[in-house]
């Protein structure tokens, strides 16, 4: 047994699927094959479901989660400079602590490093656009970058992905693994996207980081918070 | 009481952060598990991950997640591997085989899927073949319609680089992979 089974001996709340996008969004075509069709299988919280892996402090470099200076190779990345911060918590709004984020963006023009991104927008030959931090004892979690541009997919005619950071969470257990996308106040694409707006009315509103003029660090960088929930504990013990 | 953050897409474009091996950078995980330098019997796991039409993902990413050979959770990230698909829509991972949890559940490992074109991951669990008795008295897979059970179970291959046990992934359709809400 692991600290974060003990953290849990009830086990974890349920994904909350008024929450979460259904597998099958036609708007979005790629779901139309790769939805799952038939009945999830409900399982027990064995062991193995309760534990996951844990990346501590010494997984990390500081450096990994500066995104401004991760990929430097001669100079400064082009584009708006932003700090992203936040808090990773669970369903009762206790902290997670020492938790690992991935993230992962475009660049300022809207290009990807990805071996497979064709948009006719140019490269960044200092920025690399992939970060990696872990949370402190009060869940807290800082990065900095460049804000991502929006760019165009084959989706529909005039598809465009809204300005977005894409993240990647463990939390205390294998089911509190969560991958979402981040993006920005006031963004006129958020309305005309169909992964946005594949999420349940009332919880997208939830993707939207806030501008802070507290983070916003003078002659240097605009913040933007972003909070993160993960699955809480369950109020009742399951048996094995 | 605040909400779950939705999920979303891993999206096409995940692997210079999530498996940046491929382009040259440190990785925090990755196919071959740090269990697999423990003792026991060191194993590959190996399949397809498959669409509606049986074509081949060659977007997704697979994680695991398992028991080190005496059924017991190793600390730490031991037991974790992550690999991305590749052009044949195939992932493999190096590891050891798990053993018998010993509460009356077979040796298994928890696997989750995320891919381009899934809005949400989805969690399934592996068995294996050669564990016909375990498997029978395993209580999740006894919860699972029974002409749905084989999809769970991946198949032993011996080959000269030694045992391979194969286990594709179908997202959908007639052999459509069971998926778990845990």
């Amino acid at each position: 047994m692991t600290d974060s089974t003990a953290a849990a001996p009830g086990g974890f709340a349920p994904r909350d699927w008024a929450q979460h996008p259904p597998y099958l969004s036609p708007e979005y075509k790629s779901t139309v094959l790769r939805s799952p069709r038939k009945p999830l299988i409900p399982m027990a919280q064995t062991p193995s479901v309760l534990t996951g892996p844990a990346f501590g402090q010494d997984a990390v470099d500081p450096l990994d989660a500066d995104l401004t200076r991760n990929g430097r190779v001669n100079g400064e990345p082009l584009g708006e400079r932003i700090i992203v911060t936040g808090r990773v918590l669970d369903e009762d709004g206790r902290p997670v602590p020492d938790t690992l984020l991935e993230i992962w963006q475009a660049n300022a023009a809207g290009r990807y490093v990805h071996k497979w991104d064709r948009h006719e927008a140019p490269l960044d030959p200092n920025f690399f656009g992939a970060g990696r931090c872990v949370t402190d004892g009060q869940g807290r979690y800082r990065f900095t970058s460049i804000k991502p541009g929006a760019y165009p997919w084959g989706n529909h005619h005039n598809a465009w992905r809204p300005a977005h950071i894409h993240f990647s969470l463990f939390g205390p257990s294998f089911l509190t693994r969560l991958v979402t996308q981040m993006y920005f106040p006031g963004d006129p694409l958020l309305p005309l996207d169909p992964i946005y707006n594949g999420i349940p009315d009332g919880a997208r509103e939830l993707l939207i980081s806030r501008f802070s003029i507290d983070v916003t660090e003078p002659v240097w960088a605009l913040g933007y918070e972003f909070d993160i929930v993960l699955r809480g504990r369950k109020a009742t013990p399951m048996e094995g | 009481m605040p909400r779950q953050t939705p999920s979303q897409t891993v999206g096409p474009y995940f692997a210079y952060a999530l498996t940046p091996g491929l382009y040259g950078r440190r990785a925090i995980a990755g196919n071959r598990l740090a269990l697999a330098d423990a003792p026991g019997e060191p194993i590959r796991i190996e399949g397809r991950v498959l669409d509606g039409n049986g074509s081949p993902v060659i977007d997704s990413l697979v994680e695991i997640w398992q028991a080190g050979p005496d059924g017991r959770i190793a600390p730490g990230a031991a037991g974790f591997g992550r690999c991305g698909t590749d052009d044949t829509g195939t992932y493999r991972f190096e590891t050891v085989k798990p053993g018998a949890p010993g509460d009356g559940q077979a040796p298994h490992v928890m696997m989750t899927v995320f891919a381009r074109g899934m809005l949400s991951h989805a969690f399934t669990r592996l068995l294996f073949s050669d564990e016909e008795e375990a498997n029978a008295g395993d209580p999740v897979l006894a919860a699972v319609p029974e002409e749905r059970r084989a999809t769970l179970i991946a198949r032993r291959q011996e080959t000269a680089a030694g045992p391979v046990y194969r286990f594709d992934i179908h997202l959908q359709g007639e052999a459509e992979t069971v998926f778990f809400d845990a």
